[in-house]
Parts: C-alpha cells; sequence; structure tokens
C-alpha cells in the first residue's frame, strides 16, 4: 500500500467527519482509507495541465428571486421530528459552561 | 388478463375503460406485498391505509373525468430518500429511522398530480451508498428471480418491487448506477434522465452534482410516461434546467433506421462475463438489422471514471451528511457529554459502516493539503470525461453496451472488498460524471436465468433517441410478461412460502 494513514491523520478526519471510531474501526479505516487513496492516485497518470475542473457540466447561472416568503409557518410539524425541544425551539446539549 | 401482469399503461387503459379500478389495483398490490415481501423486503414502509384512501380519491376523480392521463390510478412505489408528506422516510438508515417529512418531493408531487397511488416507500442501500441494496438498516432485498442473489443497488428495492409485480412502476435515484445496474440485475427497464430533468427537491442528497431521479418500469413505454410525468422546472432546485419538449412517450416509435449507434471497444474487455457480451452484442445485431448503423470505436479513460467518480461522490456525500447532527430530527445518541461528544456519538451510532467510510474518505480528499491534488484533480478529469463524451456524440446518436460486468451477485460477496465492488459500476459511473441520459432494458438471461440488461447511453437532453432506439428493440426482442416469469421463479423455490392463485 503506497498511501500510509497515520494515527494522526485518522484521528484529524474524525474531527472534520464528527464521526467518533472505537480503535478497531479506525484500524479498518486507516486501511481502507489506504487503499482508496492507492486506487484514486490512478488520477495521476493523466495530465491535467490547462484542464478547469468541472463542478457542474452545464454552464449554470445563480438564480436569482425576490427576497420574499413563499412557504407557510410550519414550526409545530418540524419540531416533531426533533429529538428534543422546547418553547417552540431545538434543544441542544449545554454549550458555554457558567 | 391479470390486473397484476399488466403494465401501468395498461392498467391504466383499463381503469379508463371501466374493466378495472384503482381501489382493486390498490387492494392487488397489497395482498402481494404481504404475500411475498416477508421473502423480498422490497418495502421499508408500507402504507396501507394511505394508499387505499388515495386510491378511492383518485378512483372518484377519474370517474368524474377530472384525471384523465396514463398514470391515474396506478399503484407505484417511492425509494425510502425521497420525502414523503406523514409517511415514515429513512433512507434506509438507523439515523432517520423516526424522520417523518413534513413535505414530498417535487417529483413525488408530479406524479400526485397525475393521479398515482403510493403505496410505500423502498429499500435501499443506506443514504444509496453501495450496488447491493445490502447496506440497508433494515435488511437486505432479495432478487426475486433468484432469491439466493441480490437486487442490485442503490435502488434495489424498487427493481425488486417492479419486477416482483409489487408496483406497477416505481421511482429511483442514480448517482452512479443506481437505477440502471437494479433495473439491469432485475430485468427491469430503468432510466437516469440528463442531470436537471427531474426535480432534486426533496431528494435526500448524497452526490448533489451526480444525483438524478428516474423511473423503474416493466416496458420502455411506461418508462416514458413515467419521465415524461416528472420532468419538470423546478425554481426549488436551483441545478433544474428549463427543457422545452418534456413528452417523452412521443418518441415511443418502432424505428431505427440510420441511428448511429457507437460500441466501446473499452466496455468489452477483461472483467466482462462471457453471457453479458454475447447477450448485449446480440441487441447490438438486432437493432442493425432493424437499420441501425453500429460501429464500433475507442472511447477512452473508461478506468479513471471509478476514481474520479468515488473523490467527487465521497467529497459531497461527507458534506451533505453534515446536516445529521442528532438536533433537528433523526437519532440522538442516549449518553453524551456537551455538544461536540453528542454529534460525533450520534453520527457514530447512527450511520453503517460503508456511510461512514465515505465520509471519512470525503473529509479526507477535501481537508486542506489534500484538495487539490484530489477534490481538484477529480473535477478535471471529469471535465476530461466529458469531453471524451462530447466527441464520441459528435460520431453517434447512442452508445451501447453493458450496464453490469455480470449478472447479480450472490448475497453476502460483494461488501467484503469494497474496491471490487465499486469496479461493478464501471459502465454506468461515467455517465453520471458527464450528466447524460442513460437507460438500462432487459435483453436476455444468463444460464442461471438471471436477467441481463443492454444500457444505451445519450447525449445530455437526447433521452428520445434512447427511447426510441430501447423501444425498437424491445418490439423486436419481443415482449415479454416480467411479473409472470419472475413470480413463477420465486414460487418453484419458496414452494409453500408464497401462496400466490394466479401463477
Amino acid at each position: 500500500m503506497a498511501n500510509i494513514i497515520s494515527d494522526e491523520t485518522i484521528e484529524y478526519v474524525g474531527i472534520l467527519a464528527k464521526l467518533e471510531l472505537s480503535d478497531e474501526e479506525k484500524e479498518q479505516a486507516k486501511s481502507d482509507m489506504g487503499r482508496m487513496l492507492d486506487y484514486i492516485d490512478k488520477l495521476g497518470e493523466l495530465d491535467t495541465t490547462g484542464v478547469e475542473p468541472m463542478s457542474h457540466v452545464f454552464p449554470v447561472q445563480n438564480v436569482f428571486r425576490e427576497d420574499v416568503v413563499t412557504n407557510s409557518d410550519t414550526r409545530e410539524e418540524l419540531l416533531t421530528n426533533a429529538p428534543e425541544q422546547k418553547d417552540g425551539m431545538f434543544m441542544v446539549p449545554k454549550t458555554f459552561e457558567a | 388478463m391479470n390486473i397484476i401482469e399488466m403494465t401501468a399503461t395498461e392498467l391504466s387503459a383499463a381503469i379508463r375503460a371501466g374493466k378495472a379500478t384503482a381501489v382493486e389495483a390498490a387492494e392487488a398490490m397489497l395482498t402481494r406485498i404481504e404475500q411475498q415481501d416477508k421473502i423480498l423486503n422490497c418495502y421499508v414502509t408500507v402504507d396501507s391505509e394511505g394508499a387505499l384512501k388515495q386510491a378511492k380519491e383518485v378512483q372518484a376523480k377519474i370517474e368524474a373525468g377530472e384525471l384523465t392521463g396514463p398514470l391515474a390510478g396506478v399503484p407505484m412505489a417511492v425509494k425510502d430518500n425521497m420525502c414523503t408528506e406523514g409517511v415514515l422516510t429513512t433512507c434506509s438508515s438507523k439515523i432517520l429511522g423516526n424522520f417523518v417529512p413534513t413535505y414530498t418531493a417535487e417529483a413525488v408531487l408530479q406524479l400526485k398530480k397525475a393521479g398515482a397511488v403510493i403505496l410505500g416507500k423502498t429499500n435501499m442501500d443506506e443514504f444509496a451508498m453501495g450496488s447491493t441494496t445490502e447496506t440497508s438498516a433494515y435488511g437486505v432485498t432479495r432478487n426475486p428471480w433468484n432469491t439466493d442473489h441480490v437486487p442490485g443497488g442503490s435502488s434495489g428495492g424498487s427493481a425488486a418491487a417492479v419486477a416482483a409485480g409489487e408496483c406497477f412502476y416505481a421511482l429511483g435515484s442514480d448517482t452512479g448506477g443506481s437505477i440502471r445496474q437494479p433495473a439491469s440485475y432485475c430485468g427491469t427497464v430503468g432510466m437516469k434522465p440528463t442531470y436537471g430533468t427531474v426535480s432534486r427537491y426533496g431528494l435526500i442528497a448524497y452526490g448533489s452534482s451526480l444525483d438524478q431521479i428516474g423511473p423503474l418500469s416493466k416496458d420502455v413505454a411506461d418508462c416514458a410516461t413515467v419521465l415524461t410525468a416528472i420532468a419538470s422546472h423546478d425554481a426549488k432546485d436551483s441545478t433544474s434546467v428549463e427543457r422545452r419538449d418534456t413528452d417523452f412517450t412521443s418518441a415511443l416509435v418502432e424505428d431505427v433506421k440510420g441511428m448511429r449507434i457507437g460500441i466501446p471497444k473499452d466496455y468489452f474487455g477483461a472483467g466482462l462475463d462471457e453471457e453479458v457480451k454475447e447477450a448485449v452484442l446480440k441487441a447490438a445485431r438486432e437493432l442493425e438489422e432493424k437499420g441501425a448503423v453500429v460501429e464500433h470505436f475507442d472511447l477512452s479513460l473508461v478506468e479513471y471514471a471509478i476514481p474520479a467518480y468515488y473523490t467527487i461522490a465521497a467529497a459531497e456525500a461527507s458534506s451533505n451528511l453534515e446536516r445529521f447532527d442528532g438536533i433537528k430530527y433523526g437519532y440522538r445518541t442516549e449518553d453524551y457529554a456537551g455538544l461536540h461528544n453528542m454529534y460525533k456519538k450520534s453520527r457514530s451510532e447512527g450511520f453503517g459502516e460503508e456511510v461512514k467510510r465515505r465520509i471519512m474518505l470525503g473529509s479526507f480528499v477535501l481537508s486542506s493539503g489534500y484538495y487539490d491534488a484530489y477534490y481538484l484533480k477529480a473535477l478535471r478529469v471529469k471535465a476530461l470525461i466529458k469531453k471524451v463524451f462530447d466527441e464520441a456524440f459528435a460520431k453517434y446518436d447512442v452508445i451501447l453496451g453493458p450496464v453490469a460486468p455480470t449478472t447479480a451477485p450472490k448475497l453476502g460477496e460483494s461488501l467484503s472488498d469494497p474496491i471490487k465492488m465499486y469496479l461493478g459500476d464501471i459502465y454506468t459511473i461515467a455517465v453520471n460524471l458527464a450528466g447524460l441520459p442513460g437507460i438500462s432494458i432487459p435483453c436476455g438471461k444468463d444460464k442461471n436465468r438471471l436477467p441481463i440488461g443492454l444500457q444505451l447511453i445519450g447525449d445530455c437532453f437526447q433521452e428520445k433517441k434512447l427511447i426510441q432506439t430501447a423501444y425498437t428493440y424491445e418490439r423486436s426482442r419481443g415482449m415479454f410478461r416480467l411479473t409472470k416469469e419472475c413470480t413463477e421463479s420465486i414460487h418453484t423455490e419458496q414452494e409453500g412460502q408464497c401462496h400466490e392463485q394466479n401463477l
């Protein structure tokens, strides 16, 4: 395997991805990611000098509209899906310590 | 004819003629689901009550002359990654195990307007990540032709439900082949339209620049009819394209005289099963006999599509799936210490293995220091792949090839080696990168009686050429009663478990 993924990299990616992996999962992730990157490295065989990255296949432009509300108030319905709610708002764990 | 064996358009004609009712059709499907779905597991959610209610309402509108279209009263199924108001929508993930949307996806709304009766939500690979429907958190779906085999994926539940007569047609979504490949494995027709043709509003995003909703159906006429109903310009999807002529049924013409068909030599190399190869080339010869001009050519860059695709799809997935945070909807972990720990634990417990693998890869290729080398490089390769197709479509109307290198693999054989599984997408994936339309249509069966799919690829906005070619081929091949053949197989293999009367 050409790409060796270090423990630090897996830790860092875990932070970016907001995922908590067990030690076993981390080892698996290191090996999976290494193999995938080896495979993706194949793209390096192609000379892409001067080729613009293509995010959209069609020439898309920004679509503008007037800033007016078109949907109705569905707060109550939306909140029924929330794991926790209070006073018409989403409940989140305490974020700041007093 | 037994209602179950009818195509969608045959059924709606029978309903209009007063020979059947929408309620009878819905009841027939629900009975069928009851009989078979314990074995097949095509559905995550069956909405029996809702379906019968819709059927009654639609029947009344048909009788009142308010609904006259070719899909009015026809029961169908929706892949479980499209939001349906008031009906559980899980994406086959534990993280959305209790999610009941407050609105309906635009494509589904368009069908409701046309008088569709929604039976329920079909099983899929979790968040559409997979090629077998085995990554679902709600159990595997079995291939109705042989229940030891997978139905393909990620729209495996939709394809199996259509084949097994548990709905008359279904919606799927296709990010790298997720409509065409299961259609091929289950012997149905499946189409991925040009990017932007069908609104993605209400489709739970995987790879936004690649995702497209499309039909899975029993034949080409139904495919064109459903596509006509769901194609719409939608201001709620900023990538929605305003197309002028979206009556795709006008292309149901039996004529390929002068149609220029190109067969990429690169699609027939190592890895392609011999029986699949023979069936696909035989289909090409039949089209040639009907007057098409068939040539073999070098497409090139074929082997670069998969690495480019997995880079882009993983990057977009890692970004799209950030919204699942245990706050607004979905699963939240029981025990946590503070906000960040809650995020991490909810996501780690809520997502399955394949989803986590792709989120990790996506986060990595987008991270600073690797963004240019991986993500931007993949987008540059995407530009090259698009160019290769542009050059091909300067010479050909349609590109013809297999959908997948093999027929449906056995359950449990694919997930152990992700890269091997990804390689199975080699013929479908470039179509998504280039935004092109592609259709899968059955062209034979292998020695194990598993269906083989023929893929036709068109230039952007050229769905009609695909439909015309597919329709002509279907006529030449001869119609088969998909449901009947397929259920015979279930019945023989599952003797005693499936009490079907009309076989």
